[in-house]
């Protein structure tokens, strides 16, 4: 009731405010659980104190009293530090400090460009398989057990075979993406054009299409649905493919980021890498929503 | 020789019965025959599983004859094609299409030589016959049940076949609606003419439109039983219509038919014209 009067008084902007204070209940929440501890010097000597500051684990504040440093804590890092972190990280994203410190644009620069071509590639194989599959019924049913069993495998357990096949790490990233996004376009694309409603079937057959006009303006627009549905499954699938692939790779890019900075015993940078790929995957999903779009019907 | 020739056309399936051996036949419809002349609207009325759009699909060649064959204008059919364009009872339009590009799809392919300003003029003149100029740039799903249908009736003119096929065009379509519908498949039918046979199961609908109406009987095993002439003048007015003594006798007649199964007065054929004349 009282959300519904708070609907109506901010119309179509409750969602966004609502999102907002949501994210700001969240963020309290986070500090709350993460703060520094105060430092309660009662107890300790003058020896003890000087011994502690001398190893980093205490620092002197503006006013010289004494405090935890929050460097030197191995707890969970609460948002400010997140946040330092990021800015530190987005005030030079495309400077290379050495082999394997690259810029955070770098490193999506890199996982973005791993991601698309093992996806572009997959989607051209399988859009093209998938419809191949799907418009001979004794086809498709004599390799859906095949694709059946090879879809629920994970592309990571293709990677020691890929690797070894290939011996070269960034063709295997590539490879590990292309796996993860092959089976579920196929399947669905098959399933797509398998599907066509028979009124249009009969309609291309009734205006006496050739057989290549009747494949590019009535099959392909009338399996599009079901094609891009398959693509958003795929999508999804490579995306949480291609981080791990990065880490055991060790192959730069935002995945790789995460691992790094966990072995560097950063946690705020761990957290970062998550943020960053969250976002990623979130501006490539709804640029894909924008695409499928244009190509999708709405069923008469 | 006529026009178009349903010849001795069976169908049938394998029996699907749970105590069917192999082998076992299930007759749809056994040795249909009867004509249609050019510029003729004929009907074909009958309860559902008698058939009917089984016939319509083998004249249109979705479907195949199990025994006998169909000649239009003087060539057996097989595959289907632009001379027999088909009205589907669901519209059949292609979603990812407007309206214009539905019915230009069909002008095209019908008219492959020419230009893109023939096809464009073409098509928009038979738009503009079944009143959808507004429509025109709109996908089927944005337009009602009755303005895919007029889509659907202009994509099958415009595409100048020899012979329509209807298969029960108006029963998607809610009553108000399909009366204004029918009248102007009335005047597309006149302004063209064309020849059309229709499949339905709307007595009213079948007078209305119809020179003559085919009657089968239930199936299996259905058959023509009758082919009734209907000599109501032209132009027929709706409202009208219902007071024309004729009229309510060819409709009980036809009525009589679908309740009982029967035909009553004697054998096929059109001796019943006589007595509806004698009356």
């Amino acid at each position: 009731m009282a959300l519904n009067q708070f609907n109506l008084k901010l119309g179509k902007y409750a969602p966004y405010l609502l999102s907002i204070i949501i994210l700001g209940v969240l963020l309290l929440i986070w500090s709350g659980m993460t703060g520094i501890p105060k430092f309660d010097p009662s107890g300790l000597s003058e020896d003890d104190l000087m011994m502690q500051e001398m190893n980093g684990d205490i620092i002197r504040d503006e006013s010289g009293e004494y405090i935890n440093n929050p460097d030197k804590l191995s707890a969970i890092p609460g948002p400010g530090r997140v946040y330092d972190k990021a800015v530190t990280e987005l005030s030079a994203p495309f400077e290379k400090m050495g082999t394997n410190d690259h810029g955070i644009g770098w490193l999506v620069v890199y996982t973005l460009k791993r991601f698309l071509v093992g996806f572009l590639l997959a989607t051209v194989v399988a859009v093209f398989l998938g419809m191949l599959i799907g418009m001979s019924k004794t086809l498709l049913m004599a390799l859906n057990p095949f694709i059946q069993v090879l879809k629920p495998v994970s592309p990571l357990a293709w990677m020691p075979l890929l690797l070894y096949s290939v011996k070269d790490p960034y063709i295997t990233s590539v490879l590990v993406v292309f796996m993860a996004s092959l089976w579920p376009t196929m399947a669905n694309t098959a399933f797509g054009v398998s599907n066509i409603k028979k009124d249009y079937i009969r309609v291309s057959e009734m205006v006496e299409m050739s057989w290549f006009r009747r494949f590019y303006s009535v099959v392909l627009p009338a399996s599009a649905p079901a094609i891009f549905a398959g693509l958003r499954i795929s999508f999804g699938s490579a995306l949480v493919a291609v981080v791990p692939a990065e880490m055991l790779l060790g192959e730069l890019g935002v995945g790789y980021l995460s691992w790094i900075e966990w072995n560097n015993l950063d946690i705020a940078g761990v957290i970062f890498a998550i943020i960053v790929v969250g976002v990623v995957g979130f501006l490539l999903d709804y640029g894909l929503s924008k695409l499928a779009q244009r190509f999708t019907y709405v069923e008469a | 020789m006529s026009y178009l020739a349903v010849d001795h056309v069976t169908k049938i399936y394998p029996s699907l019965e749970p105590d069917a051996k192999k082998g076992d036949e299930f007759v749809v419809f056994d040795e249909i025959n009867f004509t249609i002349e050019k510029g003729e609207f004929v009907s074909m009325i009958g309860h559902s599983g008698c058939g009917k759009s089984t016939l319509l699909n083998i004249m249109a060649g979705f479907d195949q004859a199990t025994k006998g064959g169909i000649i239009l204008d003087g060539r057996e059919t097989s595959k289907p094609g632009l001379d027999r364009m088909v009205v589907f009872q669901n519209f059949a339009l292609m979603p990812w299409k407007t309206a214009y590009e539905n019915v230009a799809l069909a002008v095209r392919q019908s008219h492959k030589e020419w230009s893109k300003a023939e096809v464009k003029e073409w098509t928009m003149k038979y738009l503009q016959m079944m009143n959808l100029e507004s429509a025109a740039n709109r996908r089927p799903s944005m337009l009602s049940g009755g303005m895919r249908q007029r889509v659907g009736l202009a994509r099958a003119f415009a595409a100048e076949p020899k012979i329509l096929l209807l298969d029960e065009p108006f029963a998607q379509i809610d009553a108000l609606t399909r009366g204004s519908i029918q009248e102007e498949l009335l005047r597309m039918w006149e302004a063209t003419k064309s020849t059309v046979f229709m499949v339905t199961h709307d007595v009213d609908e079948a007078i209305l439109l119809s020179n003559r109406i085919a009657m089968m009987s239930s199936g299996p095993h259905a058959k023509l039983a009758e082919m009734v002439n209907i000599d109501i003048p032209r132009p027929r007015v709706r409202s009208e219509l219902i007071d024309d003594p004729k009229y309510m006798q060819i409709r009980n007649h036809i009525i009589k038919f679908l309740v009982s199964g029967e035909t009553g007065v004697g054998d096929k054929a059109s001796n019943n014209v006589a007595e509806l004349k004698a009356v």
